[in-house]
């Protein structure tokens, strides 16, 4: 067989002075603009200058009717207007106050389903049951009935804020506490826990990252439950002289109805903000200093 | 046959003079499941003495576990009796603590210092922070984890968190420390070096364990006295003394012909089930 | 060290007759009540007759107003006689198509986001600024600028849809592109694929559990919003779905209506959760082993 390649033996080597070698830039700094582009936060930042600019410029230049889409500036303005005389802040403060309540109430009862759901097997069973009925079943459609029942009022709008929230909460905490590891139940009972200490320290610190995400998806829920209600509510409640103690949705609803257009687009500012206050500041914290701390991220 | 395993312990003269720790008495276990009820354990009797390392051996599925578990207080035998110093066991409590197999038995959501304090201050043996604090730095630096202290679970490696495992069962000073299978999920090296370990800390205050394992070799090394189960359901089929045994011996004629002694007793069964199931082939065709 | 307690030795001992082991009853089946008992639907079933039959005797025992709270057998005939005799069917058609259309186009657009996205860090900053900004804002929130900007008509409930859907989808697909291990996407570079083939037989099957939890969120954002949109287009209009026939029924205080357009979207809801996207979950995720 001489057609098959054969092995080249070669002299060795050994480097003897690599120390004196240059190597050139090692670790070079990187530039100022590198490093500033390099930085999320700026970049997200001067996309959003960037898509402000252009918002101002189209309207500016294609003159498109402020009726359709009002300036950047106009929208800004008549945010501080809002603020300053016209009460949006009130309008804030009542709708958190009744998503509060609502939330509160609603986690409540969610405590109590799901402990029923983790102590008795009936309990688990009609948990379930109800979840897998009423989860699918969007709040606002209850609203109808809320009005019958409680007639036009914030009762109406905290029902139905407890409807989006018990369902998705009770649900994820109940999978969460399920799927606590059998071992770690059994490390809990081994130090002579019992009761309510073993579930406040044991049990809830476990299933966190499933409750964090019920309490997440909770709050998704409400916040838009609460802002279609008000938008509803707004029309079935304008002709009535409340005006002023209306919340955030209905300051959207009634600017457009009075086609103060800018206005609307305050209001959605704000909706957002509010969001991402809830989002990225509220959440997010809690995420960062609990579970992603302790490894115990879900994707 | 609970008896007979009894009356060959009591024999012991040396037993009379010190009380048992652990008397398990004719235990049978059983689990229910949704479709079937399972006999795990079946009349087990053995007796556990101060200082002993004791060693639960036998093939997997007998049930070695789960008579961990009943002694630990999870479950409650269907007949016999499990008495912890004279008083029967009915619920799981500090005075026994266990070691798992599983990685995930720390907490999670506390660093390695806390893992230990939270036991120690909620099973009642230290009742101020401070105290707990120092207790639990003197076992972690028995295992060798400074500088871990403050770190949560989930940044350590397997060997790591079995050595926390470890440290806070000891730190707790049950009067039995239960290990199931400890260094089964590790890989060779570390666990020669942890049964090593192990053995020196036994040195320092002949604490008393209760040992699973499936490795012959393990149970020589680390045990004092073994308990050879039969296979499923498990049944009492020898105890033997291995005290004089350790590390060093590994590879001697009488490590080797005990082992070998153990290892045919695990194997006779299976002999034995392979020829029942071959005769009944037989007689069916 | 005398004080520490020291080994006890005691003599072996061999247990040689252990041929009455089997005496014991190793596996008793259960009886045939408790394995009846023990399957899960069984139990569920009975507890959703309960709660319906409680229904039925609380409404007519009691005597209660039917305006306010009607029986369970009324409101379920009034489904049945507006299913087969009236035009709920339509309604329930043209909510669907809405939804259908709304739902397309949302995951149609996120998917053109999310290709940008992988190919730069522009097209990824502006997904990451977009979803942060839009996906806080309720989807109903838009609908007053929507009727605006597109009229009273499905125009402009298929603009709040897509808003709804594709802020979801693309928050969780590009997240969970970024989330595929370094290794997945080494593998796939060194079979040679890039660009599109890459994304699609690499990335989207890697990335699939964070995509179909984003399709999930989605679908429930959006058959929110459209039930609350047809209700607020009930008070503005009669173009009619779902969510209007309950907004009407509830102005002509027809309560066994609105309960009627209730199991409606409670049965619409559970085929989509329970069996659409269970499907999909078994077929996928459950069966590479990547979700429990
Ligand atoms: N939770 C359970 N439910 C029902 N049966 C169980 C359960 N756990 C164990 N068993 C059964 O009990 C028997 C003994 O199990 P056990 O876990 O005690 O075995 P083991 O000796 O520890 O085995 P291994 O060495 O593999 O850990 C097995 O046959 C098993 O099928
Ligand atoms: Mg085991």
């Amino acid at each position: 067989m001489n057609t098959l390649p054969q092995t080249v033996v070669r002299p060795e080597f050994e480097a003897s002075d690599l120390d004196a070698a240059n190597h050139g830039d090692v670790a070079r700094r990187l530039t100022a603009y590198e490093r500033l582009s390099n930085m999320d936060s700026v970049r997200k930042f001067s996309i959003l200058i960037l898509f402000i600019a252009a918002w101002e410029i189209y309207t500016r230049a294609s003159g498109v009717s402020h009726f359709l889409l009002p300036k950047f500036s106009d929208t800004a303005v008549a945010l501080f207007q809002a603020i300053w005389s016209e009460q949006l802040l009130i309008m804030v403060w009542n709708s958190i106050t009744i998503l509060v309540t609502g939330y509160a109430i609603g986690l409540a009862i969610a405590a109590v389903l799901t402990t029923a759901a983790i102590t008795t097997r009936f309990g688990s069973d009609l948990l379930s049951t109800l979840t897998a009925m009423l989860n699918p079943l969007p709040a606002i459609a209850l609203l109808p009935l809320a009005l019958l029942w409680f007639g036009l009022g914030s009762e109406s709008i905290v029902f139905t804020l407890l409807h989006s929230v018990i369902w998705p909460v009770a649900l994820n905490a109940h999978t969460g506490f399920m799927s606590v590891s059998e071992t770690q139940r059994m490390v809990g009972r081994n130090y002579g826990l019992r009761g309510m200490t073993y579930v406040v320290k044991l049990l809830i610190p476990a299933a966190f990252p499933s409750i964090l995400m019920g309490l997440k998806i909770g709050w998704a829920f409400a916040w838009r439950t609460l802002i279609a209600a008000e938008l509803v509510f707004g029309g079935s409640i304008s002709d009535t002289a409340e005006t002023q103690s209306g919340g955030l949705g209905w300051f959207v609803f009634s600017n457009q109805m009075d086609m103060q257009i800018p206005h609307v687009f305050a209001g959605l500012f704000t909706v957002i903000l509010v969001g991402i206050f809830v989002e990225n500041v509220i959440f997010t914290n809690i995420e960062i200093k609990t579970v992603r701390r302790w490894g115990m991220q879900t994707s | 046959m609970g008896q007979d395993v009894q009356a060959a312990a009591d024999n012991s003269s040396a037993a009379a003079a010190v009380e048992p720790i652990l008397d398990v008495d004719g235990v049978t276990l059983q689990y229910k499941t949704k479709e079937h009820l399972i006999t795990a354990t079946y009349r087990v009797g053995f007796k556990v003495y101060p200082a002993d390392r004791f060693v639960l051996l036998g093939p997997s599925g007998c049930g070695k576990s789960t008579l961990l578990k009943g002694v630990a207080g999870y479950m409650t035998p269907v007949e016999g009796a499990m008495r912890l110093k004279g008083r029967e066991i009915h619920e799981p409590g500090p005075d026994r603590v266990m070691v798992f197999q599983e990685f995930d038995q720390l907490l999670p959501w506390k660093t390695v210092k806390q893992n230990i304090t939270f036991a120690l201050m909620n099973g009642g043996k230290c009742s101020t922070q401070k105290d707990a604090d120092e207790l639990a730095m003197e076992y972690i630096k028995k295992v060798k984890l400074d500088r871990f202290e403050d770190t949560y679970p989930h940044m350590l490696s397997g060997g790591m968190k079995q050595r926390v495992a470890i440290a806070r069962g000891m730190a707790m000073e049950p009067d039995i420390l239960l290990m199931d299978e400890p260094f089964a999920a590790l890989d060779a090296l570390t666990r020669l070096q942890m049964q090593e370990e192990l053995l020196q800390l036994w040195e320092d205050t002949h604490f008393t364990v209760l040992f699973v394992t499936h490795s012959i070799e393990e149970a020589l090394i680390v045990g004092s006295r073994i308990l050879v189960l039969s296979p499923h359901p498990g049944q009492v089929k020898a105890e033997l003394n291995a005290h004089h045994l350790n590390h060093s011996n590994v590879g001697d004629k009488e490590f080797s012909e005990l082992q070998s002694k153990i290892h045919n007793m695990l194997f006779a069964d299976r002999i034995l089930e392979d020829e029942l199931a071959a005769a009944e082939g037989a007689a069916q065709s | 060290m005398d004080t520490l307690p020291q080994l006890v030795i005691r003599p072996e001992f061999e247990n040689t007759d252990i041929k009455d082991a089997h005496t014991g009853n190793i596996a008793v089946e259960l009886s045939i009540v408790e394995k009846i008992w023990n399957i899960n639907g069984i139990r569920k079933a009975v507890i959703l007759l309960g709660l319906v039959i409680t229904w039925q005797i609380y409404t007519v025992a009691l005597d209660v107003e039917p305006l306010m709270f009607p029986s369970f057998l009324f409101s379920l005939e009034r489904l049945l006689v507006d299913l087969f005799t009236g035009d709920l069917i339509f309604k329930i058609w043209f909510s669907v198509k809405v939804l259908l259309i709304g739902y397309s186009a949302g995951m149609a657009i996120a998917a053109v986001l999310v290709l940008w996205a992988t190919a730069s860090r522009l097209g990824s900053d502006f997904i990451a600024t977009a979803t942060a900004m839009f996906n806080p804002l309720p989807a109903i929130a838009m609908l007053p600028l929507a009727m605006l900007w597109f009229g009273l008509g499905t125009a402009s409930l298929v603009f709040v849809l897509i808003h709804s859907v594709l802020w979801a989808v693309a928050l969780n697909t590009h997240s969970g592109f970024k989330n595929v291990t370094e290794t997945l996407k080494m593998i796939g570079e060194n079979y040679g694929l890039r660009g599109v083939p890459f994304v699609c037989k690499v990335l989207v099957p890697a990335a699939f559990p964070s995509i179909l939890s984003g399709m999930k969120v989605g679908w429930a954002f959006a058959w929110r919003t459209l039930i609350g949109a047809e209700l607020v287009f009930g008070a503005s209009s009669g173009s009619g779905g779902l969510g209007w026939y309950i907004f009407e029924s509830s102005q002509n205080i027809e309560t066994e209506g609105v309960f009627a357009g209730l199991f409606m979207v409670i049965l619409i809801g559970i085929v989509v959760e329970n069996v659409v996207f269970r499907n999909v979950e078994l077929r996928t995720v459950n069966r590479w082993g990547m979700q429990r």
